[in-house]
């Protein structure tokens, strides 16, 4: 069937901000369905509230909202827009709820729309559990025994009958949250009331806990014909139990013959086909591991995590290919863009394999309950490619950015064979590495196979690895040990460290293509990998191209986790974008499998394998690059310049040496010094003692950080020796080679700048203002653009001062400066010479292309030759905020309260004409139910409570009843603000947490001098408060800000919505 | 662990002359053959016992083989028949419920050459390049005999292959509940052919592959099923001259991969050797009747000629996405269809087990008649 003709304007429903369960892959999936739908001569129209996406360039669609994703706004862009069709499969679990609603009320065919990619009926039996089993036994495929539920009574005479312990997983929820494993009565209790309140639906099911099968996946694709294929087989080291995000996973599954193999495969084709999907699916199997016996998990009717996964572990775009289906190609027609010569209509064949590792965020997050389990805790994943499991894991372990070169943890050292047991059997994040080391202290397979389920087989593969490590260590390093060594992964300074010898002549990396088709047919994908082969095919690919075009090396910023997010991706695709067309090969290096910059398509060849200064050396030696851009891979690139210096490598953009002068205390202080900018006062430690003793020195409080930071990993501000020790243990518990830095915390405006200079001339897009005050990390803070407070001489003397600092430092490219106003001065916080978090979002409400001006400075030329004056962009005449998001609801024992360490997974952008307009579409796009009436707890600091007074007092008069705890209500009511008393939870019943219970709350007003703890009561009430979805504030900027808009008395239906193509135009 | 320990080392030598060094693998010694690579990423031991690698040495592509062991359920014949076996890595620790031992000893007790420790990529690449040529494993030292092993090489061809993978005698298989009978010719057929048939009703004889008309006549059987096998097919003109007069009994006939070649070249179409051929699991072929593509288990090295099919006597049914070469005809004189790919599977998919289904329909129409 050829494309569809009835088809010309589609509307692509994106997924929204990051959160865990839902994020950068649907970046990747919708990029390249809205690059599919333009190929096609299509006109596309974009929903997505996240700004930080690559998919909401203004490249990718003709249209463009940043808009909030809620049922109204969909509407109101179809109205605007009247496209005839919605694609409804590529924007994750957000863009296909969506797509359903305005299916089933009606919408879609009152307005002519066809709705692409899947239909409801599909949906429904995927999605709703019963129609879901009935399905299933139908076609006679086995399901866990199961039943759905709607009470917690039901829950409960029903894991009777199949005995515990029973799963619960809610319907229709993101990533399995509010789901869980229950060994008794009590647990299901606990887990069903939580699930049931999360479902949208109240519904739950309760299954037979199958924990400790296998847990194998298959990517499967299908058009209207009825065609049906599976990408790739996946199998997970964790066996069922622990959510597939949060396994170790290996693709192809390998401990499966070809009878188990093609049973599974064939029971996807068959789930696929029942179920009437046209584009992709991923179906989960449970496989007991002593039988044939299975049973279908889940199946995800659309393009998924797992999907994005698939895509990058074998070549096979997904995401375009189910693009293709949708405007109604069959998959004989689809040409398989990697051969350029066979069809879309195939399966590929792996020659190599791919391990693909969980990042999870419990560095940031210490409080955090780690055990892994039915619900997903990962912020992202890097996948590693090689040519045997010890090659591919040893790969991921170091990419992971864990300080580990082995999977050796020095910390599970330390652990008595009893405790290991203990950690193994908690079954959190770092069981692989306690498994690993009881591997070496001598347990055996059965007993470590008994308590982990762990297949014998990976067990194996981690002896094989201790092996090599005892090897090397074991008398001469000769030739043929290294080259074993090498084929397993090990890095020359690992080698090195394990053998005592150093390596005489060290073997350099080769790469092989990844061409969906083992070598079968000649494949021109530029995606290749590292091995310790002789032949090197990126040298033969790139022999073949005789280009003589210069060769730029961009490097990718690697997993995804807090502070470190997509928008690093937005920037190096950027650059590799403007690279191409400035007439450079780009080459990127990354091992994210969730990004836009993983394409294979993206740049001119891909390199997917870590980001170590052994990694990148080996790329160098087979690439010679011109030049290497880090500016744009977030640490993970800036961490590699001194090695890339002492390589000799032409560092593209600001020099190493400026970097550094950024980076080093006391080359900064200097740099300040001779600018003539002042910055709070701060000192260097190594020690708490020094901490303690410089903290005397500076007034308490003061504010926390290790050098060489990112996203604000461990700071914070502590207002006592107590809080110095504290702190201090954690942070030297991570093994921090750099100083701590302390500095004086000043309580003013935050004021964030993102330039571009050219090493002379500078431009500034826009002076961000923070809404809370300087203490709140800047990536939880909410950002305002154009800033609204800031007098002419405070914003004259910040353009002076980044201009002072880009032009010291030398800036080529990009550089971002955090301010702070205090007592009406202008303090410099810290200058970060490269791209930001805040770069795609200032580029798109601007229309500055800013990654895309930096590069062009980076390649030579001035900011007079591309036509920008030196100084500020012209303000607009509308508003902007970037709220953040959170991911609490996923992550046990997290305190919600914002501080200086970044806790937000996501962003989302709110545009109206005035500050409130804007902030009320922020707000709502990133989930706040923003009711106009109803209870309001406050809870506050002693030093708040006067400010509280005011907040407090703007909810009143709105008509919110007021509630508070005996010290909060004592000041608010002798301040004239009618406040009901409420019992904390140490006075006894009814108290704080059955208020929050009743459901007469709806924003809760939060801040606490203490927090982190879990066992706190303050933090007690902010879980709560996250669990029952009620709005939680932790600062009294946002309350106030909140306040303000509620006070406006508008909806989001009241606010136009933007096309941003439009903006800058 | 075998990496560690000072294994024998062994080499493969390509017709090219080029050497590729690695470790021996199941029986040490000299072993020639024709090198071919398959693709499948499971089922190493279905095409270990594949009668159709008989003569051939085998590339893996995919780097690990030996992950789930080996069995004595999932064998496709009595024997491995291939020359020589060539992988990146054999796993020494396999892992699967059904597993009874590793594949080096699997190889060592079915007395096949291997070789590991090789690039297979890079030697997939370059069979893909040149097309299929014939090599040597040996565990001796090939620097010092290369030019003996490259006579060797030089004079090698894979001879009397059908003969020497087809059983001798009849061998009748019965089901449970019989509603058809079905010779079923071996020319090196692989079990799961007969496990298909047997599973749908059908008792099977399996008869050799010179097996003449009127032999095939007084069995009295519903169909005839003509099997998978080895070598090059216009190599065996008596059995071509054979199935001219079996084509005449009227009798409905299935054929599969050798057996669809050789029912061409007797119905006057012609074969072709292909550069490298198809070996694996996943070749997408169109049904052109239906419209529909599906994903295949392959391993021929040998096709027939579209063009070459007189339209009078057959049609086009099947072909290839990839590279449309012939997949399937269906005839118009007799009641007959033949398929380039292997429906029965084992390994590889299902997805084509359909055509089981039509030729039980040819032989319960002709029943009904």
């Amino acid at each position: 069937m050829p494309k569809r003709e009835d088809i010309k304007k589609v509307l692509v429903i994106g997924s929204g901000p990051i959160v865990i369960g839902q994020a950068a892959e649907f970046d990747y999936a919708g990029t390249q369905a809205c690059r599919a739908l333009k190929e096609e001569g299509l006109e596309v129209v974009l929903i997505n509230s996240n700004p930080a996406t690559i998919m909401t360039d203004q490249a990718m669609a003709d249209h463009i909202y940043i808009e909030p994703l809620t049922l109204d706004v969909v509407k109101r862009v179809i109205e605007i827009e009247k496209p005839d069709s919605v694609l409804s499969t590529l924007g994750g679990q957000t863009g296909l709820t969506l797509s359903m609603q305005l299916a089933e009320e009606g919408f879609l065919q009152s307005h002519g729309v066809k709705l692409l990619g899947a239909n409801p009926l599909t949906i429904h039996k995927a999605e709703d559990r019963q129609a879901f089993k009935d399905t299933m036994e139908e076609i006679g495929e086995p399901c866990i025994p199961s039943k759905v539920v709607t009470t917690i009574e039901d829950a409960v005479d029903f894991a009777k009958v199949i005995d515990y312990p029973v799963i619960v997983r809610p319907a229709f929820t993101l990533g399995g949250t509010g789901g869980g494993i229950a060994h008794d009565e009590a647990e299901l209790r606990d887990i069903a009331k939580n699930g049931l309140r999360l479902s949208p639906i109240t519904q739950i099911l309760v299954e037979k806990c199958i924990s400790g099968w296998k847990e194998i996946e298959f990517e499967v694709i299908r058009d209207a014909k009825g065609n049906v294929i599976t990408v790739c087989s996946m199998e997970n080291l964790d066996p069922v139990g622990i959510h597939t995000g949060d396994s170790i996973v290996v693709a192809p599954a390998v401990t499966l013959s070809d009878k188990e193999y093609q049973m599974l495969r064939s029971a996807s084709l068959n789930i696929i086909s029942a179920l009437g999907v046209e584009g992709g699916c991923n179906c989960q199997f449970a496989l007991k591991p002593d039988s044939f016996e299975y049973a279908v998990i889940e199946v995800n009717p659309r393009v998924s995590r797992s999907s994005a996964l698939a895509s990058k572990a074998t070549g096979y775009p997904i995401a375009k290919v189910a693009s293709k289906i949708a405007i109604g190609y069959s998959l004989d027609e689809i040409l398989n863009a990697v051969t350029g010569k066979t069809y879309a209509c195939f399966e590929p064949a792996l020659d190599y394999l791919v391990v693909k590792f969980p990042k999870w965020p419990f560095d940031k997050f210490v409080y955090a309950n780690r055990t892994l389990g039915t619900q997903m805790m990962a912020t992202g994943e890097v996948m590693a490619i090689g040519t045997s499991f010890e090659q591919a894991m040893m790969k991921a372990v170091r990419s992971i950015e864990l300080k580990l070169d082995t999977l050796d943890m020095p910390k599970m050292k330390e652990l008595s064979t009893e405790e290991l047991y203990d950690v193994i059997r908690k079954q959190d994040d770092e069981r692989i590495f306690a498994v690993y080391e009881a591997l070496k202290r001598g347990e055996s397979f059965e007993s470590l196979h008994e308590v982990t389920k762990i297949d014998l087989w990976f067990l194996g593969k981690l002896k094989n690895l201790i092996e090599m490590e005892n090897w090397l260590a074991d008398g001469q390093l000769t030739a043929q040990k290294y080259k074993k060594a090498k084929d397993y992964g090990f890095l020359d300074s690992t080698i090195e460290r394990l053998s005592g010898q150093k390596i005489s002549e060290p073997l350099y990396a080769s790469y092989k293509m990844v061409d969906t088709c083992a070598a079968e047919f000649a494949a021109q994908t530029p995606y290749f990998y590292s091995t310790y082969d002789k032949e090197n095919e990126a040298l033969l690919h790139n022999e073949a191209l005789a280009s003589n075009k210069k060769k730029v090396l961009v490097f990718g910023s690697g997993p995804i986790r807090i502070g470190q997010g997509i928008e690093f991706d937005y920037c190096s695709v950027h650059c590799v974008w403007t690279l191409k067309e400035q007439g450079y090969e780009a080459i990127i290096a990354n091992n994210n499998p969730e990004t836009v910059s993983t394409d294979f398509d993206t740049s001119d060849r891909l390199y997917f394998d870590p980001l170590t200064e052994e990694d990148v050396t080996n790329i160098i030696k087979t690439e010679q690059p011109w030049g290497v851009v880090v500016q744009f891979g977030g640490q993970t690139a800036i961490k590699l310049i001194k090695h890339l210096v002492k390589l000799g490598v032409n560092i593209l953009g600001t020099s190493a040496d400026s970097i550094d002068a950024a980076e080093d205390r006391e080359r900064f202080d200097e740099l300040l010094e001779q600018c003539h900018i002042p910055r709070p006062s701060g000192h260097t430690v190594f020690t708490a003692e020094q901490a303690k003793r410089a903290a005397a020195d500076l007034g308490y409080p003061v504010l926390m950080r290790p050098s060489y930071v990112l996203g604000g990993q461990n700071m914070i501000i502590a207002h006592s020796d107590a809080d110095i020790d504290e702190y201090m243990a954690i942070i030297t518990a991570h093994e921090i080679e750099n100083p701590v830095l302390i500095d004086k915390y000043m309580m003013g405006i935050e004021v964030e700048v993102d330039a571009i200079c050219d090493g002379q001339d500078y431009l500034i897009p826009g002076i961000m203002e923070h809404v809370e005050r300087a203490g709140v990390h800047s990536g939880d803070s909410i950002s305002v653009y154009p800033s609204r407070r800031l007098s002419k001489r405070i914003k004259d003397t910040l353009i002076d001062y980044t201009g002072r600092l880009a032009r010291a430092l030398k800036v080529v490219g990009l550089v971002n400066i955090q301010y702070v106003i205090y007592n009406d001065e202008v303090y410099v916080i810290e200058v970060n010479p490269r791209s930001s978090r805040t770069v795609p979002y200032i580029s798109k409400v601007t229309g500055v292309p800013m990654v895309d001006i930096a590069t062009k400075l980076m390649l030579g030329a001035t900011l007079k030759d591309l036509g920008y004056a030196c100084g500020i962009h012209p303000e607009p005449d509308f508003v902007t905020v970037k709220v953040p998001v959170f991911s609490f609801a996923k992550l046990h024992g997290v305190d919600n309260q914002l501080g200086p360490e970044m806790k937000s997974t996501g962003e989302v952008l709110g545009i109206g004409k005035t500050f409130e307009e804007a902030l009320l579409k922020g707000l709502v796009a990133s989930g706040n139910t923003m009711k106009k009436s109803g209870g309001v707890l406050v809870t506050v600091r002693d030093q708040d409570k006067q400010e509280a007074i005011e907040v407090a007092d703007k909810f009143a008069s709105l008509g919110f009843d007021i509630y508070a705890t005996a010290g909060t209500a004592n000041v608010l009511n002798k301040n004239m603000v009618a406040t009901n008393v409420v019992r904390k939870l140490s006075e006894g019943s009814p108290n704080v947490m059955d208020l929050l219970e009743s459901g007469k709350i709806d924003y809760v007003i939060s801040i606490s001098a203490k927090g982190r703890q879990p066992q706190r009561e303050s933090v007690q009430i902010r879980r709560k408060a996250v669990e029952r979805s009620i709005v939680c504030l932790t600062s009294l900027d946002t309350a106030n800000a909140v306040a303000d808009c509620l006070g406006m008395d508008k909806t989001v239906a009241d606010i136009d919505l933007v096309d941003i193509t439009t903006i800058g135009k | 662990m075998y990496w560690r320990e000072n294994r024998k080392p062994a080499y493969l030598l390509l017709a090219d002359g080029s050497i590729y060094e690695g470790v021996s693998i199941g029986k040490e010694g000299t072993t020639v053959g024709e090198a071919v690579f398959a693709t499948a990423m499971v089922g190493y031991q279905e095409l270990l016992t594949d009668p159709s690698y008989f003569g051939q040495i085998v590339i893996q592509t995919f780097p690990l083989i030996g992950n789930y062991g080996v069995n004595s359920t999932d064998p496709e014949s009595d024997r491995c028949y291939l020359n020589g076996y060539i992988v990146r890595e054999w796993c020494e620790i396999p892992s699967n419920f059904r597993c009874e031992g590793n594949v080096d000893e699997y190889l060592k007790a079915q007395n096949v050459v291997g070789i590991a420790d090789v690039d297979t990529r890079s030697l997939t690449r370059k069979i893909r390049e040149v097309g299929v040529m014939n090599a040597v494993i040996t565990t001796e030292n090939v620097y010092e005999k290369k030019e003996e092993l490259l006579e060797k090489i030089r004079d090698y061809s894979i001879k009397q292959a059908i003969e020497s993978t087809s059983c001798k005698q009849m061998q009748k298989f019965s089901c449970e509940h019989p509603k058809y009978h079905v010779a079923l010719f071996d020319f090196g057929y692989k079990h799961n052919i007969r496990r298909e048939l047997l599973q749908r009703g059908c008792n099977v004889t399996v008869v050799p592959c010179k097996t003449t008309a009127q032999e095939i006549a007084s069995l009295g059987v519903d169909g005839i099923m003509l099997s998978n096998g080895p070598g090059d097919p216009a190599d065996n003109p008596e059995i071509i001259t054979n199935l001219k007069e079996v084509a005449k009994l009227g009798i409905p006939i299935f054929g599969i991969c050798m057996g669809h070649q050789l029912f061409a070249l007797a119905n006057g179409a012609k074969t072709v050797k292909l550069k490298y051929g198809h070996r694996g699991a996943n070749q997408p072929v169109k049904d052109l009747k239906h419209d529909r593509t599906y994903i295949t288990s392959q391993n021929h090295g040998y096709a027939v000629v579209s063009d070459s099919i007189d339209p009078q006597v057959g049609e086009l049914s099947h072909v290839n996405v990839n590279d449309n070469t012939c997949e399937g005809v269906r005839y118009k004189a007799f009641p007959a269809f033949t398929v380039q790919f292997h429906p029965e599977a084992a390994a590889g998919p299902h997805d084509t087990a359909y055509l089981f289904e039509e030729f039980l329909g040819m032989m319960n129409e002709r029943k009904a008649k």
